[in-house]
């Protein structure tokens, strides 16, 4: 009697937990669809599509794996201007224009491949699109005269003042005042040397021959000419560039070691073992979580009116953020420890920093360093986003770039860096993890 | 043939019959050594903090004094105007909302995508075993591109708003997930899976009856520590990009003196948000992974 009682409550009790699993079982799918579909709405996803420039999308990726070179007349001084991405300072001089711009007199003739040929002369211009025909422009009295293969497709856009014409092999455009053409070559150009550089577009074999040859400047070896120049590229600056990343590694290393440096004797007086005092405890330990609570943002801002944009601005924000941190972490690891060993160095008639040293400090600094170096490679990439807003290191330069809405190549140049930056920290922090505790 | 069982050179062997003279040495050179990396640290910090300090537009020394400054600055502006506190923080709780549904929704898509790639980069679970590596690879350079360079480039394309911030979150946490995933299911006893495979189970059967319940305490943990740095992520990047409370602070902070009373409700409801979710993410972590 006494066992089937037992038997039914049982019974009951298991198909009661039975029950509430197959609730929840379905209970949180359907949370978690009414969640995401408020955050549909909330986000405005379906108006998403209209906001979207996809136009913006084509020029980023597009200027990420490529440039084009401009040839542009202008047709008041028939004055021809060859350059990169049309910037003065990338301008070809007339004796060193690309092989496929060949001037004769008036007439520049530009080969954009695949036989699209596009000649400038004293008439006007033409285009010969292969499998269309000629696409020729003369100015009249004023206005622009075009003859082409009717009827006019539409990659060809005419008005009275303006023409014109998208292939996939480049861009050509004629108004009145002047007429370009856009050849878009894969890669990114002038990555090594300036067009004013002795360098300038010779191959490798050739560069590698100079390395040996007679010297351009006499005052230095071509090896150390070579590497000045490349160094100091005004296109690209390498070296500000180089510079920048190691202020972004250097703002990581000073605020991970120097907080772990504030946080180990602060953290002695959060925890329960070291500190019998209650009250100084307990004040610790709200310091350790208001100061981690505020969050690196609000520090950083604090800390920018106080000392000025700069690398040191954004090692200190790092410093107070993460002090906070590893004082929690630290004290929890404090009061983990085996007293035992402590004990053993106190029979020897240790004082209290010896017993710290010796028989505390060997117990937790496994757990510190595996932390600290951690967090070393974390902060190298909020120091990225904290040299944005201090305005120091790669973060800087990257927002900058962002900024000018055009200059997308060296977008992706910083980025690449920026992930090979993290990753090679990622690897050293583990090495040093490895070397120093073992595993 | 060299002699190999005494070892290398005989110069360096310890002398084993006086093994308290050969301690002490040992003991020497290890404190040697250790004041070498001490001395090197010291000179590293000091000339490191130097650097940094030349390059920075304010003195550390002269930046100290006026630490306090900006801080009292707009603490008496807002106690000035401290009737105003109330209303304004119910005034911004809107961006605040928004901040925590990016990070939100950033975890929950970063989550969902790092279980794949955890899934698919795990030892004895992968699917197709042969591409771990590449799983593998693609997770690190997800988890070491930092969130403001896609939110920056997103916000290009697709304008301002919260999608750029999400999507930017979503894929630094996917990454970071997905090594975290990966870890703990690398741990996980394989047993329930080839108990599943002999009564024929498929693969997406084996791993979410067999794996999954043995993971899901750990990885909804580390999915809620992620949580609780998405919202800080997600306060920086709109202060930086676009989108919720961050990009509040940056228009109150532009406008300057005048408005401060906007920054301290802004400050104090991000305060508040932050050690809220902590102190829950917290609890929550520690009855799933501890039981209770």
């Amino acid at each position: 009697m006494t066992d089937a009682t037992q038997f039914g409550t049982t019974y009951a009790t298991v198909q009661r937990q039975f029950k509430t699993r197959r609730l929840t079982a379905y209970a949180i799918p359907v949370l978690l669809l009414v969640y995401l579909s408020y955050l549909f709405l909330s986000f405005d996803i379906p108006g998403l599509a209209a906001r979207a420039r996809m136009d913006n999308a084509k020029i980023l990726l597009s200027d990420f794996v490529a440039y084009k070179t401009h040839v542009t007349r202008d047709n008041r001084t028939d004055k021809l201007s060859v350059s990169i991405e049309g910037e003065a300072k990338a301008t070809f001089a007339p004796n060193q224009y690309p092989a496929w711009v060949k001037t004769d007199g008036d007439t520049t003739t530009i080969d954009l491949g695949k036989d699209n040929i596009v000649t400038y002369d004293a008439n006007g211009a033409r285009y010969n699109v292969p499998g269309y025909g000629l696409i020729d422009i003369q100015p009249e009295g004023g206005k622009l005269k075009l003859t082409a293969p009717q009827p006019i497709p539409d990659w060809i856009n005419v008005t009275d003042t303006r023409i014109s014409v998208t292939t996939p092999q480049g861009r050509f455009a004629y108004s009145r005042s002047k007429v370009e053409t856009f050849k878009y070559q894969p890669g990114w150009a002038l990555f090594f040397f300036t067009l004013d550089s002795q360098f300038y577009g010779k191959s490798y074999g050739q560069l590698t021959a100079m390395l040996g040859g007679e010297r351009i400047d006499p005052a230095r070896s071509n090896l150390s000419y070579m590497a000045s120049e490349f160094w100091h590229n005004k296109q690209w600056h390498h070296g500000d560039v180089a510079w920048a990343l190691f202020e972004t590694v250097l703002m990581a290393f000073l605020g991970t070691m120097g907080a772990a440096l504030i946080a180990l004797p602060l953290a002695f007086l959060a925890a329960s073992n070291f500190t019998p005092i209650r009250t100084v405890r307990f004040a610790f330990r709200r310091l350790f979580d208001f100061v981690r609570g505020v969050d690196g943002l609000i520090w950083t801002i604090i800390l920018s009116r106080a000392f000025g944009p700069g690398p040191m601005t954004g090692a200190l924000a790092i410093l107070l953020t993460d002090s906070g941190t590893f004082g929690k972490t630290f004290s929890e690891a404090l009061e983990n420890i085996d007293e035992k060993q402590v004990e053993g160095i106190r029979s020897t008639g240790a004082g209290p920093l010896q017993r710290a040293r010796f028989g505390v400090l060997p117990q937790i600094a496994p757990i510190l360093l595996s932390q600290v170096l951690y967090y070393l490679e974390s902060n190298t990439r909020s120091a990225t986003v904290i040299g944005a807003i201090v305005g120091g290191g790669i973060g800087l330069l990257l927002t900058q770039a962002i900024i000018t809405q055009k200059d997308w190549e060296d977008v992706a140049y910083y980025m690449i860096l920026i992930v090979l930056m993290v990753m090679a920290m990622d690897s050293l922090s583990g090495w040093l993890r490895r070397k120093l505790i073992g595993r | 043939m060299v002699d190999i069982t005494f070892g290398p050179e005989p110069g360096k062997r310890p002398d084993l019959t006086n093994p308290t003279e050969a301690y002490i040495h040992l003991s020497r050179r290890k404190r040697l050594y250790g004041f070498i990396l001490l001395i090197l640290f010291v000179a590293l910090m000091a000339s490191g903090f130097q650097v940094a300090q030349d390059r920075n537009a304010g003195d550390f020394l002269s930046g100290l004094h006026q630490l306090p400054a900006f801080p009292a600055e707009v603490l008496s502006e807002a106690w000035t105007n401290r009737a105003n506190l109330p209303a304004l923080l119910w005034q911004y709780l809107p961006s605040l909302i928004e901040t925590i549904n990016i990070a939100a929704a950033a975890t929950l898509l970063g989550g969902a995508f790092g279980a794949c790639l955890a899934l698919g980069s795990t030892r004895h679970l992968a699917r197709f075993p042969l591409l771990t590596p590449l799983f593998r690879r693609s997770a690190d350079i997800m988890r070491a591109i930092p969130e403001i360079v896609i939110a920056l480039v997103l916000i290009f394309i697709l304008g301002g708003g919260p999608v750029p911030a999400v999507l930017a979150i979503a894929f630094h946490t996917a990454g970071a997930l997905g090594k975290l995933f990966s870890e703990s299911a690398e741990n996980a006893d394989l047993k329930p899976v080839e108990g599943l495979a002999s009564t024929g189970a498929s693969w997406s059967q084996q791993i979410w009856l067999g794996i999954i319940p043995q993971v899901a305490p750990n990885w909804l943990s580390y999915a809620l520590l992620r949580f609780e740095i998405n919202i800080r992520a997600s306060a920086i990047l709109g202060f930086v990009g676009s989108g919720g409370i961050g990009y509040d602070l940056k228009l109150a902070m532009q406008w300057g003196g005048g408005k401060y009373d906007q920054v301290v409700a802004i400050f104090a409801l991000l305060f508040c948000a932050i050690v809220v979710f902590d102190q829950l993410s917290g609890y929550a972590r520690n009855r799933l992974v501890k039981g209770q």
